[in-house]
């Protein structure tokens, strides 16, 4: 466990050296990133070997760092923590072994690559809401210049709105916690001495309080209608960069509403319960049926995760504790789905045919030039659907469970989400890889495509099969993460908000 | 009075040193280097100038505490943190000098640079108002003459009339409030000021002598509504010379008004809860706070020249500094220093790249970075940490900056009070200005250079300031504690 401050720390290392060994060659920068994600990756795994799971956060590192602000430097973990610890290292090492086709200024690539990564194991595991935000915000900057130096369509402006999105959920949030900081006295900023402070305000602040820091939080999460920097930047970024953004920095803000945003008032989460919960049913249905009628396959994607994001939104909103399991479980199968989806979109297809378009795609007989994008997209869609066998299903049947008991209406409609995805993804198979081809190909003249492309690299076979080997062993045993999950919830900070419903 | 020339020398051995460091750049200039190169000289001047720094830093760090010579200067901690930090400012300045575009007489441009430094000492520590009123005429007049020290270019003597011109209105203006202030309180000493006003009470001849004194710091920190001479200065002014204005100059500034308003003038602060309540300077600072905020943040937005954005983007953080003076009563000097002492890290620094870019060709437009990445990789690292401490992103510096001064004002009365909510307004305001920092970042890491675009050769010296300043912002992100500490016994 005491492992685990370092996959920090070994991050950033690795971007300073990737940073380095580009100047040299772009090879070494690819090696010293793969070698420094795996490596992060295996001390995830590692510590999770040695992981006794239990309710509370086991201290990693705890030293004074402000301290006449009484500001800590204070690295802890639990189940949940390190459920999306292990999902960071694994997307990360993904998202490496799926650039490397990067050839333009391959080392700053790796190392803001690299530091977004640092940025997202920070967050994971912080364990002082200062600490936390710091490594949140770490996180926004390399995003953007990873969409706007390395992006494809529109990247400038998706690159901008991105950040300029994160960054105003930031500075809610921001706004939130100092609020309630200085309301308690300025004592620090430990989740527990912010949620005593936030106790002590009146109910109407602690409504404003809680809803700043829950949106703010929510806004990187997609909730509706704060989602739209989502598809947008998913589409103009380079595939590990939509890999990770959809995979792990997503996860960044739900994982902020549930550690942070709501322990922190359990009385202005029970006021926002209600509109929360239905936002995060309209996401899943609206984001639904908006990527059913995309004409680009990657912003069928994009529209994807948001839809599945709704899941975990609504896992949160739905406070119990089953329902709050699966959104943990939603969040790690989300991240490994969804990474799938835009390697196999973004670096699979679109670098070798150059278009996202499925008017292009369904005239080429991809399924025969590229057998083994088709198989791992097939896969990645049903496992995206919800089929048993996959991640998918094990982590929505929990949250349908779960928000069936706190309010039936709201699983019904989430529901009805599923289908919705089951409909878009199959839309996007059938024309991507499955469209008769019998139309004479007529992209446009002026970009005729070869009708033969560069064989899948060992690189990319790498990575898929690490991200399917994810989803079908969490599909198949999904206690391997339930069993750290369902401990942590058991700590009084979660206990004080989540009622009802045995995990 | 106790007139203790002894320990008044002692006392004033940086000053001192940097006017005697001046005295032999301008001697050693006309006699030994007289047929040199203009580059040779400047060389020179500039190690001299560096030395005389270097050894004034020595003294201030091992110098006088307390009052000194009857309290006309006091070295309380703040005063010696700004001290040391207007000469680390300096020294930045004069480092970066090296990479701008050599000035024609570089010695006199030195030695002013020294006098300009001899001034802000001065100004950090003065607790009388007519040593404080003459070391801001010695800052300010230096200022002018290096705002227009490049004579082949109309922008720069543009710049110099119009900070000179302000400047004396100001400088009026703070004549007229510190004379009221004498005829209120029979004093020129800021502890006897305090005590009569105290027992006095609050009159209107006082509100009168405020608003005067605040409008002359409002132009000297570059405050809406009184920034109007900024854009222009910071646009048409050598890079080097708006380096010292945008940081040392604003770092004294803010502790000279610091000292002005709390141990001064805090019994007729007013009412810190309400607007419109006790007449007094706090609602006035508050309003001047929120124009500089709005008014900062948003016309940056529609800057397309870069130097004219930083001097927007000056007037906001000017906005957010004013907060740190609110809070002083409260919370002490640390996060006004912290915020100011950074700010300037990265506002010399800004300038110091800018100055470097501009030696091998254009530094206007912000379009005029394209591609510094590729045409100097040191310089398109450095202006990232800059800017992006201007911005506000952790770890750097310029985060706790705003973090600890944001908190302050809201511990101060909650929401219940302006200040609050100006905590809010900055905090909302500074998503805002993310967007026109990373417009600069975009072209600098972005965009590609321009096809007659060249590599930029920066000189050792200046590559060494840069990294300095860019080194201390990190290194003072990481480690907040170290600034914020110096005030925490007795501050």
């Amino acid at each position: 466990m005491s492992l685990l401050p370092w996959t920090i720390y070994v991050s950033l290392a690795g971007a300073l050296l990737a940073l380095a060994g580009g100047r040299r060659s772009a090879a070494a920068a690819r090696w010293i990133a793969l070698l420094t994600a795996a490596g992060a990756w295996a001390l995830t795994l590692l510590a999770a070997t040695r992981f006794v799971p239990g309710p509370g956060l086991q201290t990693l590192t705890d030293v004074p760092w402000i301290p006449g602000l009484g500001v800590r430097y204070h690295l802890a973990a639990d189940g949940i923590s390190l459920t999306l610890l292990v999902l960071t290292g694994l997307v990360a090492t993904a998202g490496v072994l799926f650039s490397w086709n990067i050839e333009e200024r391959t080392g700053e690539f790796f190392a803001f690559f690299l530091t977004l990564v640092a940025g997202v194991y920070g967050v994971f595991l912080s364990a002082d809401a200062l600490v936390f935000f710091v490594f949140y915000e770490i996180a926004i900057v390399p995003k953007y210049f990873l969409i706007a130096i390395w992006g494809s369509t529109n990247r400038e402006y998706g690159a901008m709105k991105l950040a300029l999105y994160s960054f105003a959920g930031s500075a809610m949030v921001l706004a939130g916690l100092l609020w309630t900081y200085a309301a308690g006295g300025g004592h620090g900023f430990g989740f527990a001495e912010l949620a005593q402070a936030a106790a002590a305000l009146s109910a109407h602040q602690q409504i404003i309080i809680f809803a700043l820091v829950f949106f703010g939080f929510a806004t990187l999460a997609g909730i509706f209608p704060l989602h739209t920097w989502a598809p947008t930047g998913h589409v103009a970024a380079p595939t590990a960069a939509s890999m990770l953004l959809a995979g792990v920095v997503m996860k960044l803000g739900a994982y902020g509403c549930l550690r942070i945003a709501l322990p922190l008032s359990p009385l202005g989460f029970a006021y926002w319960q209600g509109p929360i919960a239905w936002l995060a049913v309209i996401g899943i249905v609206y984001a639904g049926v908006v990527a059913l009628v995309q004409q680009d396959l990657k912003f069928v994607v994009g529209y994807s995760s948001v839809s599945h994001m709704g899941f975990v939104l609504l896992g949160l909103a739905a406070a119990n504790a089953r329902a709050a399991s699966g959104a943990v479980l939603q969040m790690f199968s989300h991240g490994v789905i969804a990474g799938l989806l835009f390697a196999v979109v973004g670096r699979m297809i679109y670098d070798r045919t150059h278009t996202r378009m499925l008017a292009d795609l369904r005239s080429l007989p991809l399924r025969r030039l590229l057998p083994f994008a088709a198989t791992v997209f097939v896969i990645a869609g049903f496992a995206s659907m919800g089929l048993p066998g996959f991640s998918g299903f094990p982590a929505e049947l929990t949250i349908l469970i779960g928000a069936w008991h706190a309010n039936p209406t709201w699983a019904a409609v989430a529901a009805v989400g599923v289908l919705v995805a089951a409909a878009f993804t199959l839309r996007a198979i059938q024309l991507t890889f499955f469209a008769s081809v019998e139309k004479p190909a007529s992209p446009g003249p002026a970009n005729p495509v070869p009708l033969h492309f560069a064989p899948i690299s060992l690189a990319e076979k790498a990575g898929a099969i690490l991200l399917v080997g994810a989803t079908v062993l969490i599909g198949l045993k999904p206690d391997l993460l339930l069993n750290w999950i369902n401990p942590a919830l058991q700590s009084p900070m979660f206990q004080a908000v989540l009622k009802g419903g045995a995990p | 009075m106790n007139e203790d020339f002894p320990a008044l020398f002692f006392a004033l051995r940086p000053e001192a040193s940097l006017v005697l460091g001046a005295l032999a750049v301008l001697g050693l200039d006309i006699s030994v280097f007289r047929r040199r190169t203009p580059g040779e000289r400047l060389r020179l001047a500039l190690g001299v100038g560096i030395l005389a720094v270097l050894a004034a830093a020595v003294f201030a760090a091992g110098g006088a505490r307390g009052p000194v010579f009857g309290g006309v200067l006091i070295f309380d901690p703040l005063a010696v943190a700004a001290r040391m930090g207007v000469l680390v400012l300096t020294l930045l300045t004069l480092g970066v000098t090296r990479g701008a575009a050599t000035p024609r007489h570089a010695a006199e441009y030195v030695a002013i640079m020294l006098f300009a430094a001899t001034g802000l000492l001065l100004m950090a520590a003065a607790q009388q108002l007519l040593l404080a009123f003459l070391a801001l005429e010695l800052a300010s007049l230096s200022l002018y003459v290096l705002a227009g020290f490049d004579r082949a270019r109309p922008e720069s003597a543009e710049a110099a009339l119009k900070y000179f011109l302000f400047g004396g209105m100001a400088a009026a203006f703070l004549l007229f409030g510190f004379s009221l202030v004498y005829g209120v309180t029979g004093s020129i000493d800021l502890p006897q000021i305090a005590g009569e006003i105290a027992r006095q009470g609050f009159n209107p001849l006082l509100q009168v002598a405020l608003v005067m004194i605040l409008v002359a710091f409002g132009f000297k920190i570059a405050a809406a509504p009184f920034h109007l001479w900024a854009p222009d200065v910071y646009e048409g002014a050598p890079a080097p010379s708006a380096a010292l204005i945008a940081s040392a100059s604003k770092l004294a500034g803010f502790t000279l008004f610091t000292r002005l308003l709390w141990p001064g003038l805090h019994a007729a602060a007013g009412n810190a809860a309400a607007l419109g309540g006790t007449p007094g300077w706090f609602p006035a600072v508050a309003v001047v706070a929120a124009a500089s905020l709005l008014l900062g943040n948003l016309a940056a937005l529609a800057q397309t020249n870069l130097r004219r954005l930083l001097a927007y983007s000056a007037i906001a953080h000017a906005g957010a500094l004013l907060l740190g003076v609110m809070v002083v009563g409260r919370s002490g000097p640390a996060p006004l220093f912290y915020y100011a002492s950074t700010y300037g890290l990265a506002t010399v620094g800004a300038f110091g790249v800018i100055a470097a870019i501009g030696r091998e060709g254009r530094c206007e437009a912000i379009a005029d970075l394209a591609g510094l990445h590729r045409r100097s990789p040191l310089l398109a690292a450095c202006l990232a940490v800059f800017i992006l401490s201007l911005a506000g992103i952790p770890p750097l510096a310029g985060f706790f900056g705003k973090f600890t001064v944001f908190a302050a004002a809201l511990r101060l009365d909650g929401l219940a009070g302006p200040v609050g909510w100006l905590a809010l307004l900055a905090i909302a305001l500074s998503a805002v200005a993310l967007y026109y920092y990373l417009i600069i970042l975009k072209q600098a890491l972005v965009a590609a250079p321009a096809a007659e675009a060249r590599p930029i050769a920066v000189p050792r010296l200046a590559a060494l300031a840069l990294l300095a300043a860019a080194g201390l912002i990190v290194w003072f992100g990481l480690n907040p504690a170290q600034l914020l500490g110096l005030f925490s016994s007795g501050g």
